[in-house]
C-alpha cells in the first residue's frame, strides 16, 4: 500500500453551482469547470492533446477558409434550439457556404459571475450534440468570466476552418445577369421565433427556429453539377440584406417574385402583428444559391431532394443595373425596393 | 390570416386599376393627397404608383407622427433625460428624430441618458411604479389614434397615486392640420400646389369619425373618401375620389365602414375631453405654429405634465437650412425634389424627419420607390 492518499476534489454541483469569478481565473476551479463540463461533454482527441492549442494535420489538396461569428442571443434557450447549437450552425454554415468542408471549430465562451451552471451544461452539452452530428469537432477553445452585470449569462464565439477541393469557386462577386435565385426553404423562423419569445406573444403552435447545419446539403447541391456561382446564409438582415450585398459586390440588379417567397402562415402573421418584413427577419438554417439560368431547375430538384431543402424556392432573377437595386414584384401586382435594412429591425437574435 | 390577405389581393388590385384608368378622365389629371404616414407606406410597400394611370398623382401629407414633431420637442424630452435625469420613455420612431447640436434620443442614450423604447403608454406607467426612486416621464407624440391611451395613462397613475410619473405631451389634432394645408397660400391663393381631394385617415377616424370632416368638404370644397391602411383599401379611395372629381361631388364618402362610424369613438372622445385641453399655439414641423392644433393636460392632471413639473420652457429651432421637409409635408414638394434627398440625408442619417419613419414621405421613398428617379 501506497501511503500517497488520492486527490479528492469535490465535484462541480452543477444542478445548483453558480459560475463566479474563480472559474475564469485559471486556477483549480477553472480546471474543474473544464474537466467536468467542457472536456466531458465536448471531448476528442485534439481537446485531450491539453495544449495551448491544437496541432492539426494539414489537407493534403484544396485552399482553406476560416470564419468566425460570435453569439449573444437572448433569450438563451428558444424553440427550435439554444445559444449552444446556434453556435455551432452559424459558423458551420459560414465556412460551407465558401463551397469548403467544413473540419474542425473552436469555441470561446464568456460568462457572466452567478450564470447558472445547469443551464451552461445544457448549453454545452447542446453544442456537442450539434458538433458530433455534423461531424465537425470542437478541437480548441476558452472560458473567461466577467463581473455580474457586465455579460447577459454567456456570450459564445466559434471559429470554423474547413477546406475548398481544388476547382470549386463560389464568392458573393459572381453574381451575373441572367443568372438564377433561389432558397432552400421558409424565411424568417428564427428570428420571429426570438421575437415571439421576447415579446412572449404566446402563439398556439411556436414559431420554431430553424437552426440546422447545411454543410450536408451543400456537399449534395454542389455535387449534382450545377453551375453555382454564390452561396450565402442569409443570418441577421434577413434575405433583403444578403441579396443587397451580393448585388453590390457582383454589380448586379435584381428582381424577387413577393409570390414565390416561401413564408409558413405563422411567421407571416406574427410579421403581421409586430410590424415587421419577412424579409428582414433572420434565418440560421437556410441559404440563397445563386446560379447559371440552364441549371436552375435542376437544381431546385437537388435541394428538395435534401432534408433541409424540401421547401427550396426559385425566388428571383438577376439583371444589369448601374445602381445594383433589389427589387421586388409585389404580389399586389406593383414593384417596389427592397432596400438595406435601416436601423435595427429586432433585438439581439444570434 | 384571414382578413388581411383579402385586402391584398393582386387580382382584385388588377381589376380596381383597370376600373380607375377608365374612369379617370383622359383630358385632366388628379392631384389627391393621403393624410397618412400609414397611407403613404401602403402605396410605397405594395407598388400602387405602377397601377394607377399617369393622370394620378399622389402627394404625401403630414399625418406621420414623428415627421411633424418640431425639433423643438425632441430638445425638450433630451434636456430632460441629460440634464434633469429622469427616465424617458417613447415610442420607438421617436428614438431617431434629429434634435439639436447632432442629438436624437438614441445619441443622448448613448451619453448616459436612460432613454427607454415602450409599445404603449401603459409600459411607462409599468415602469414608475417599478423605479419609485426615479422620475419617469412619458414623452408622448401622435395623433387622435395615440392620445386615448395616453389619456388612460394619465388617469391610471392619478389612481396609484403616482408621484415619479409625468407626460411631455405633444399630442396633435388632424383637423388643424388639413385646416392648414387648405389654407396655404400654395394652395388657396397661387394654386402652385393643385389638389382635388383627400384620403382621410384610417386609425385616427376610427377615434373622431367622419363628422370633422364634413367642414372640409363643404367649406374648401374639397372631396374626402376616409380609407384603411391596405392596398386595396387605398384604391378604392382613389376610385371614389375621382368619381366624386368627374361629378365636381365635394362629400365625405367612408371606404373603411368596416371601422370608422360618423361619430367615432365617443368613450374615447370623452376620456380625451377629461385629461386634455386645446393648446393655444403649437409649432409643427413644416406647418409652422398652428393655432388650436394640440392638446396640453388639464389643470385637474397638472401634477403629470411635464412641462409644468419641470418648468420647461420650449425653444423653437429652424430646420436645417437645406431640408425640405416643410415644403414636402405640405405637398409643396416632393422627396426627389430635395437636394440633400438620399445623398446626405438618408434613412441611417436623417437630416429631416421625414426620412426618420417609416411612414414619413421621404423614407418611403427612399426605401420603395427612388428605382423610378433613377430610371
Amino acid at each position: 500500500m501506497s501511503g500517497k492518499r488520492s486527490d479528492y476534489t469535490r465535484p462541480l454541483d452543477i444542478a445548483h453551482g453558480l459560475v463566479d469569478m474563480a472559474h475564469g481565473s485559471g486556477g483549480r476551479a477553472m480546471a474543474q469547470l473544464i474537466g467536468e463540463l467542457f472536456a466531458r461533454h465536448l471531448g476528442n482527441e485534439w481537446l485531450a492533446q491539453g495544449d495551448d492549442g491544437a496541432v492539426l494535420p494539414a489537407p493534403a489538396a484544396g485552399r482553406l477558409v476560416m470564419a468566425t461569428d460570435c453569439h449573444v442571443v437572448s433569450p438563451l434557450f428558444f424553440p427550435g434550439g439554444d445559444i449552444g447549437c446556434l453556435s455551432v450552425h452559424g459558423t458551420i454554415n459560414d465556412v460551407a457556404v465558401m463551397g469548403a468542408r467544413p473540419l474542425w471549430l473552436s469555441a470561446g465562451f464568456i460568462l457572466e459571475e452567478g450564470f447558472n451552471l445547469a443551464d451552461l451544461a445544457r448549453i454545452v452539452q447542446s453544442m456537442a450534440a450539434a458538433a458530433e452530428a455534423a461531424g465537425v469537432p470542437v478541437v480548441a477553445g476558452d472560458t473567461k468570466v466577467v463581473e455580474r452585470g457586465k455579460g447577459d449569462g454567456v456570450f459564445i464565439t466559434t471559429t470554423g476552418v474547413g477546406v475548398v477541393p481544388p476547382g470549386r469557386e463560389l464568392s458573393g462577386r459572381r453574381a451575373r445577369p441572367g443568372d438564377v435565385i433561389l432558397v432552400s426553404g421558409t424565411l424568417g423562423d428564427h428570428g420571429m421565433a426570438i421575437m415571439a419569445e421576447r415579446e412572449s406573444l404566446g402563439f398556439e403552435s411556436p414559431i420554431v427556429s430553424d437552426t440546422a447545419a447545411l454543410h450536408g446539403l451543400i456537399e449534395t447541391m454542389l455535387a449534382g453539377g450545377a453551375d453555382i456561382h454564390v452561396l450565402r446564409d442569409p443570418t441577421r438582415g434577413g434575405l433583403a440584406t444578403t441579396l443587397n450585398e451580393i448585388a453590390g459586390q457582383s454589380g448586379v440588379g435584381m428582381m424577387l417574385d413577393e409570390k414565390a417567397l416561401p413564408v409558413t402562415q405563422a411567421v407571416a402573421a406574427a410579421c403581421e402583428f409586430l410590424g415587421l418584413d419577412p424579409l428582414y427577419v433572420a434565418n440560421e438554417g437556410k441559404l440563397v444559391a445563386i446560379c447559371a439560368q440552364d441549371d436552375a431547375d435542376r437544381l431546385l430538384r437537388t435541394m428538395r431532394a435534401h432534408p433541409l431543402g424540401v421547401a427550396a424556392a426559385i425566388v428571383g432573377t438577376v439583371h444589369a443595373d448601374d445602381h445594383h437595386f433589389v427589387q421586388m414584384t409585389t404580389a399586389f401586382g406593383g414593384r417596389r425596393i427592397v432596400d438595406w435594412l435601416s436601423g435595427e429591425q429586432l433585438p439581439r437574435i444570434c | 390570416m384571414k382578413y388581411i390577405e383579402e385586402f391584398r389581393d393582386g387580382a382584385l388590385a388588377r381589376q380596381l386599376a383597370g376600373a380607375i384608368t377608365r374612369e379617370a378622365d383622359r383630358g385632366r389629371s388628379y392631384h389627391l393627397m393621403e393624410f397618412c404616414g400609414g397611407h403613404t407606406h401602403a402605396i410605397s410597400r405594395y407598388g400602387l404608383k405602377d397601377m394607377l394611370p399617369a393622370s394620378v398623382n399622389m402627394i404625401h401629407g403630414p399625418g406621420c407622427p414623428v415627421c411633424v414633431l418640431p425639433v423643438g420637442r425632441v430638445d425638450q424630452a433630451i434636456r430632460l433625460a441629460l440634464d434633469a435625469g429622469v427616465m424617458l420613455c417613447t415610442y420607438g420612431d421617436c428614438l431617431r428624430v434629429p434634435a439639436s447640436d447632432g442629438l436624437s434620443l438614441l445619441k443622448a442614450r448613448a451619453r448616459g441618458g436612460d432613454i427607454r423604447m415602450v409599445y404603449s403608454s401603459a409600459d411607462a406607467v409599468v415602469l414608475a411604479q417599478k423605479n419609485p426612486d426615479k422620475q419617469v416621464v412619458f414623452f408622448a407624440i401622435g395623433f387622435e389614434t395615440t392620445t386615448p391611451p395616453t389619456a388612460v395613462a394619465i388617469r391610471q397613475a392619478a389612481a396609484l397615486g403616482l408621484k415619479n410619473f409625468s407626460v411631455l405631451c405633444c399630442h396633435v389634432l388632424t383637423p388643424s392640420a388639413i385646416a392648414s394645408i387648405l389654407e396655404s397660400p400654395e394652395v388657396r391663393r397661387w394654386g402652385t400646389v393643385p389638389l382635388d381631394g383627400f384620403i382621410g385617415p384610417a386609425h385616427v377616424s376610427t377615434v373622431i369619425g367622419s363628422r370633422p370632416y364634413e367642414f372640409f368638404a363643404e367649406e374648401y370644397r374639397k372631396p374626402v373618401v376616409i380609407a384603411g391602411f391596405e392596398p386595396l383599401d387605398v384604391m378604392q379611395a382613389i376610385r371614389m375620389l375621382i368619381r366624386q372629381v368627374n361629378d365636381g361631388r365635394a362629400e365625405v364618402e367612408n371606404e373603411f365602414s368596416r371601422a370608422v362610424d360618423r361619430d367615432g369613438n365617443l368613450k374615447a372622445q370623452q376620456l380625451v375631453a377629461e385629461v386634455f385641453e386645446l393648446r393655444k399655439n403649437f409649432e409643427w414641423r413644416g406647418l409652422h405654429v398652428l393655432p388650436y392644433s394640440a392638446l396640453r393636460i388639464r389643470g385637474t392632471f397638472a401634477e403629470f405634465d411635464a412641462e409644468r413639473r419641470f418648468s420647461l420652457d420650449y425653444r423653437p429651432v429652424p430646420d436645417h437650412k437645406a431640408c425640405e421637409c416643410g415644403a414636402i409635408l405640405r405637398g409643396v414638394k416632393r422627396p426627389q425634389d430635395c437636394n440633400i434627398f438620399a445623398t446626405v440625408c438618408t434613412p441611417e442619417h436623417p437630416v429631416g424627419s421625414c426620412m426618420v419613419s417609416s411612414e414619413g414621405a421621404c423614407a418611403a421613398h427612399y426605401t420603395y420607390g427612388r428605382y423610378r428617379d433613377a430610371a
